[in-house]
């Protein structure tokens, strides 16, 4: 198996688990590279890239960046503030405007689920969703995965709890497909309010008490709380959701085994988790960070060698 | 399918043996040295080398890495190129490295080989070994220092070198579709 079953990165869904695995081991290559002395290497010179971020974005935007410029690809950037989609173009305007600069790939973020998959029926380009809506972030579930394998040598196996706000996140989503298809068990943990329904459906456990959840797991995924995605209040007070789902260094130093921390960015320090947390050894927070990049280069390089 | 063997395993022993002494009347003791095998075939040839050197030398330490090339290759897109691995755990500046692959047949492996090695910093010099020379079948101005056998071949012939590490024994075969 040489070669993506997919042209576009949609989502992890529509991932083999080979794709995956494909994914996972040319990023070791990647991360090898840029280690390096001299960062870059010149496979995709003459490709050009778009990075169209219809919301905002600090980590995945400059993580895509670095990885395309590491590539050498010409990239362009875009965001939607300042930009002609105030004055009422649409998606399917904008992105073919820009395809018309000649254009091969495009990276996209938008605050509409599916809006990825919209985009790769109308237009003819390589898409790589970096985020859409509530729906999937493939490119973080993959550097999750990569960063767990790397810390705990194998996925298949492990139990995996991701825990806070589910409902409003595409990081949970994706993880949850990334993880199971590589035989890892998942756990997802929060506020009743804040967990999707039927998600018992996607074969996930459902846990309610964070101790509880933290006694089970191998790996704590920890979420933010998407204030700016919440339309109406799910929970009492900011300060009672620290005090039932926020995780301490005493809560942590209390359970019988060492757990790896994770966080996707950005933290809010003291509501999900602690500073004393956050920076402790146990978190590999900028891990995946560091990671982050070589698995974009692993994904823009595959995704581009794709006829 | 028709194929023969060209060298045998005995043979194949004899000329890297061979190649080793020529690289020593050139690097002496090796101190300033490095062999670079370039993967995915070349890695095998430069374990060979660095083991009888380090028997001839009386276990002297040797620099030998493996250089993966397939980022700085010239028909990605052509077909799909999945990489391999990079171990270079000495520095290169100043050196004098001897790039090492199994066939030279149209030169653009070792073009991009010399690409890909700049990464690590800039070399001293830099020869080339190969085994095989397959000399009427270049596409780059490019010659090796160190031969261990040349060949005449046309494109639709295929060389292939084997090695026990991977395969069943070490033989070098010409094979020709009918």
């Amino acid at each position: 198996m040489n070669k993506l079953s997919t042209k576009h990165l949609l989502g992890i869904k529509n991932l083999t688990k080979q794709d995956i695995e494909l994914i996972l081991a040319t990023a070791d290559n990647f991360k090898e590279v840029i280690n390096r002395p001299i960062k870059k290497v010149p496979s995709l010179r003459d490709i050009t890239i778009a990075n169209l971020f219809f919301e905002n974005s600090t980590r995945t935007k400059l993580s895509f960046e670095l990885a395309e410029k590491r590539l050498s690809a010409d990239v362009i950037n875009f965001s939607a503030s300042g930009s002609s989609v105030k004055k009422g173009e649409t998606l399917i305007d904008t992105v073919n405007n820009i395809l018309a600069m000649k254009v091969d790939m495009v990276v996209m973020r938008h605050a509409n689920a599916g809006a990825a998959s919209f985009l790769a029926k109308h237009v003819n380009a390589k898409i790589i969703n970096a985020g859409d809506g509530a729906h999937e972030h493939p490119t973080q579930a993959l550097l999750d995965a990569y960063s767990i394998k790397q810390k705990l040598g194998t996925i298949k196996g492990k139990k995996v709890a991701i825990i806070g706000d589910i409902l409003h996140s595409r990081v949970a989503l994706s993880n949850i497909f990334c993880l199971q298809k590589l035989g890892a068990e998942v756990l997802v943990c929060g506020p009743t309010t804040l967990i999707p329904r039927y998600i018992c459906a996607l074969g996930v456990k459902v846990e309610t008490n964070l101790r509880t959840a933290l006694e089970w797991c191998d790996v704590a995924n920890m979420l933010r709380i998407q204030i700016e995605r919440q339309d109406i209040k799910y929970f009492p007070s900011l300060r009672e959701y620290t005090m039932l789902y926020g995780v301490n260094k005493s809560l942590l130093d209390s359970i019988k085994k060492e757990i790896v921390i994770m966080h996707p960015g950005p933290i809010n320090r003291g509501v999900e988790i602690t500073s004393d947390v956050a920076d402790s050894k146990q978190a590999i927070i900028l891990e995946q960070v560091e990671n982050g990049v070589a698995v974009r280069m692993a994904v823009l390089y595959l995704l581009a060698g794709r006829n | 399918m028709n194929q023969r063997v060209i060298l045998s395993s005995k043979q194949l022993d004899l000329t890297i043996t061979r190649l080793c002494y020529q690289l020593i009347e050139t690097h002496n003791d090796f101190a300033k040295s490095a062999l670079i095998g370039l993967q995915p075939r070349g890695i095998y040839l430069a374990k060979r080398i660095e083991q009888k050197l380090n028997t001839i030398l009386k276990d002297k330490k040797i620099n030998c890495g493996s250089l993966d090339i397939t980022f700085y290759r010239d028909d990605f897109r052509k077909k799909e190129l999945i990489p391999n691995s990079t171990t270079i755990d000495f520095i290169i500046e100043d050196k004098n490295v001897i790039l090492i692959d199994d066939v030279l047949y149209t030169g653009r492996t070792i073009r991009a080989g010399l690409d890909a090695m700049l990464a690590f910093g800039r070399p001293q010099d830099v020869e080339l070994l190969v085994l095989i020379d397959r000399r009427l079948s270049r596409n780059v101005p490019i010659q090796a220092k160190y031969v261990g056998k040349t060949i005449d071949s046309i494109a639709s012939e295929k060389v292939k070198v084997e090695w026990r590490e991977i395969d069943k024994e070490d033989k070098v075969w010409i094979m020709k579709n009918d």
